[in-house]
């Protein structure tokens, strides 16, 4: 019989050196919060980029990006290996530092608002430790009252369709769940914007088209921007309002998907689309 | 009709479970429980399945709980016999029913009682000193590049000396105190908890290190959530390691110098040529480096219940 992962001592040991959870007077009294405010929906960020570049040394990864994503959207960004499309993603969540331009996230009216983004890599990277509803409270950062973490945890959980497994280990998962705990940790915070590095890269083909129906819905659903990197060309055109491609650090196509979604696998215009990208990805145009 | 069904399928299947060896049994069973459970009545298959799983469990955890015990067992018995036929002389080795009646007249007289309790204290002060120590240190140099240049090489280089070798230096040092005995136990400890910590910490998976600081994790947050969680395996590792060295260094240090304990015992023992005593003392030596790495164990297995390597 497993001991439920919320009496595991990483999870309760550790909770006597919470230091930052309770609050003091100075006459020593506890300040309890009545009621916990909920984690409201943000307004999406869009981003302007400007001139962004980025060198290791010698090697210039992104020549000169210049980019408006309105808030709300969902872009793709394709290219082959190398084309700098994980390098920008990076910069985009402030992971590293543009060597120069300006990236600024903005919202409706185009005015500067402050970074807030969340990223989801291609492995879950998962806290084997923690529970799935803990891993998914990771998300909402230092300091934040368990109680309210876990029904946080519990909340977003039920969008990616997880409710059941809150109490699991992420062992005991399969890879498609893994990485739907992962989106559900990047969008417990609610985040103005939604970084995806190949998310879906490392999920057998089955369990892709269902993850894309979900990313899809909670995108619909949360309204966050999404930009989304990745080297399957079907899958941006599926997912995405728009597709961006990149090739040697610079946009070499901006292409709009106007489709409305649900979108089908097998759709004509789709496919259209599709070999237009695949040509400019190959560079072939 | 369906109840002469059931009956005559529990038959066949408790035929098969006696007897064969125990992966053969198994086939046999799943394959009998498919046939039982394509019979129509749900319960009747289900009241098969449970006559059926019973004995098949009985025997495996029987077999697996006496088998380990049959060679000590064994050996006593073997030994007694030699003893009491007189082809071993007492003075040599007493028998085993000599050494339970030492145990038994020592525990009663509360000298057992107070050596043990003197011994285990000795065991764990020294353990909790030195496991700090090491500890700290592991942590430490896992985690900070300056405090690993400064100290590790020097630790590396402590480490290849025995610590037993201390000794003579540690008498002149404490005498033949309590210091001393401590002195040693948590230099012996020390290491393997240090280098075991040290190898955790520095194998922390990079990337999750990397999401901990991509979620604004504070470095009291990331050592909490991420690296010392990740370090527990390889630390328990060390714990258990430990134990043995601590055990082995109490002895030692007890048979040098000692006026309690239970080294003490087996000393002055040896100067009055009782041997029962002598190999009571060994017993429990024995039987306390059990207990504690029994204990270690069920720490670990609780601690690491998340990783599918301890899972039961």
């Amino acid at each position: 019989m497993p001991v439920s992962s919320y009496l595991h001592p990483t999870a309760m040991v550790w909770d006597a050196f919470e230091l930052q959870e309770r609050a003091y007077f100075p006459d020593g009294t506890e300040v309890r919060p009545i009621a916990e405010p909920p984690v409201l929906p943000k307004a999406p960020a869009g981003l302007r980029l400007r001139g962004v570049e980025k060198a290791f040394g010698d090697n210039r990864v992104l020549r000169g990006i210049d980019l408006d994503v309105p808030a709300g959207q969902f872009v793709a960004i394709v290219g082959k290996s190398g084309c700098g499309k994980s390098t920008l993603l990076r910069l985009l969540v402030g992971l590293d530092e543009p060597t120069g331009g300006e990236i600024d996230f903005i919202d409706d009216g185009g005015d500067r608002v402050a970074p807030d983004a969340r990223i989801v890599f291609q492995e879950p990277r998962l806290l084997p430790w923690f529970s799935v509803a803990d891993n998914v409270a990771v998300g909402l950062g230092d300091g934040v009252p368990k109680a309210f973490a876990r029904r946080e945890a519990e909340l977003v959980l039920e969008e990616v369709q997880l409710s059941e497994k809150a109490k699991e280990w992420p062992a005991k998962l399969s890879g498609g769940q893994r990485q739907r705990v992962a989106l559900a940790r990047a969008l417990v915070s609610r985040p103005g914007l939604l970084a995806l590095d190949e998310p879906l890269g490392a999920l057998d083909a089955l369990t892709r088209i269902s993850m894309q129906q979900l990313l899809t819905r909670v995108w619909r659903e949360l309204g966050f921007t999404a930009v989304l990197v990745t080297h399957d060309v079907t899958e941006a055109v599926h997912l995405a309002d728009r597709v961006i491609v990149l090739d040697e650090g610079q946009v070499t196509l901006d292409l709009a998907v106007p489709q409305p979604h649900p979108r089908h696998h097998g759709d004509p215009e789709l496919a259209l689309l599709e070999g237009r990208l695949l040509a400019a990805v190959l560079g072939e145009s | 009709m369906t109840t002469i069904d059931t009956f005559s399928e529990g038959r066949k299947l408790r035929r098969a479970t006696s007897g064969t060896p125990r992966t053969l049994t198994e086939g046999t069973l799943t394959e009998d429980r498919t046939q039982a459970s394509q019979n129509p009545p749900k319960g009747a298959a289900d009241s098969v399945q449970a006559t059926a799983g019973k004995p098949a469990g009985l025997r495996t955890i029987s077999r697996g709980t006496w088998l380990p015990y049959l060679v000590p067992v064994g050996l006593v018995l073997v030994w007694q016999v030699l003893s009491s036929t007189g082809l071993i002389s007492d003075r040599i080795m007493p028998s085993p029913v000599a050494v339970v009646a030492a145990f038994w007249e020592r525990l009663l007289s509360g000298e057992l009682g107070r050596d043990v309790a003197v011994s285990g204290a000795r065991a764990l002060s020294g353990l909790l000193i030195g496991g700090s120590i090491g500890f700290l240190l592991g942590i430490a140099n896992g985690v900070s590049k300056l405090s690993e240049q400064l100290t590790d090489t020097t630790l590396q280089m402590l480490r290849t000396i025995p610590h037993l070798a201390m000794i003579p230096l540690v008498i002149l040092w404490f005498g033949i105190g309590e210091e001393a005995k401590l002195f040693l136990t948590s230099l012996g400890v020390l290491f393997p908890i240090y280098l075991n910590t040290y190898h955790g910490v520095k194998n922390v998976d990079r990337d999750l290190v990397e999401m901990g600081k991509i979620y604004g994790m504070s470095s009291w947050s990331l050592f909490r959530k991420v690296i010392f969680p990740g370090a527990l395996p390889s630390i328990f590792v060390g714990l258990r390691y430990a134990l043995g060295i601590m055990w082995l260094t109490l002895i030692v240090s007890e048979s040098i110098a000692a006026n309690s304990g239970i080294g003490y015992m087996a000393n002055t023992a040896r100067e009055f040529m009782m041997t029962e005593v002598v190999v009571l003392a060994l017993v429990i030596y024995a039987v306390l480096g059990k207990l504690a790495d029994v204990i270690a164990r069920a720490l670990e297995r609780w601690a690491l219940s998340w990783n599918a390597a301890y899972q039961a």
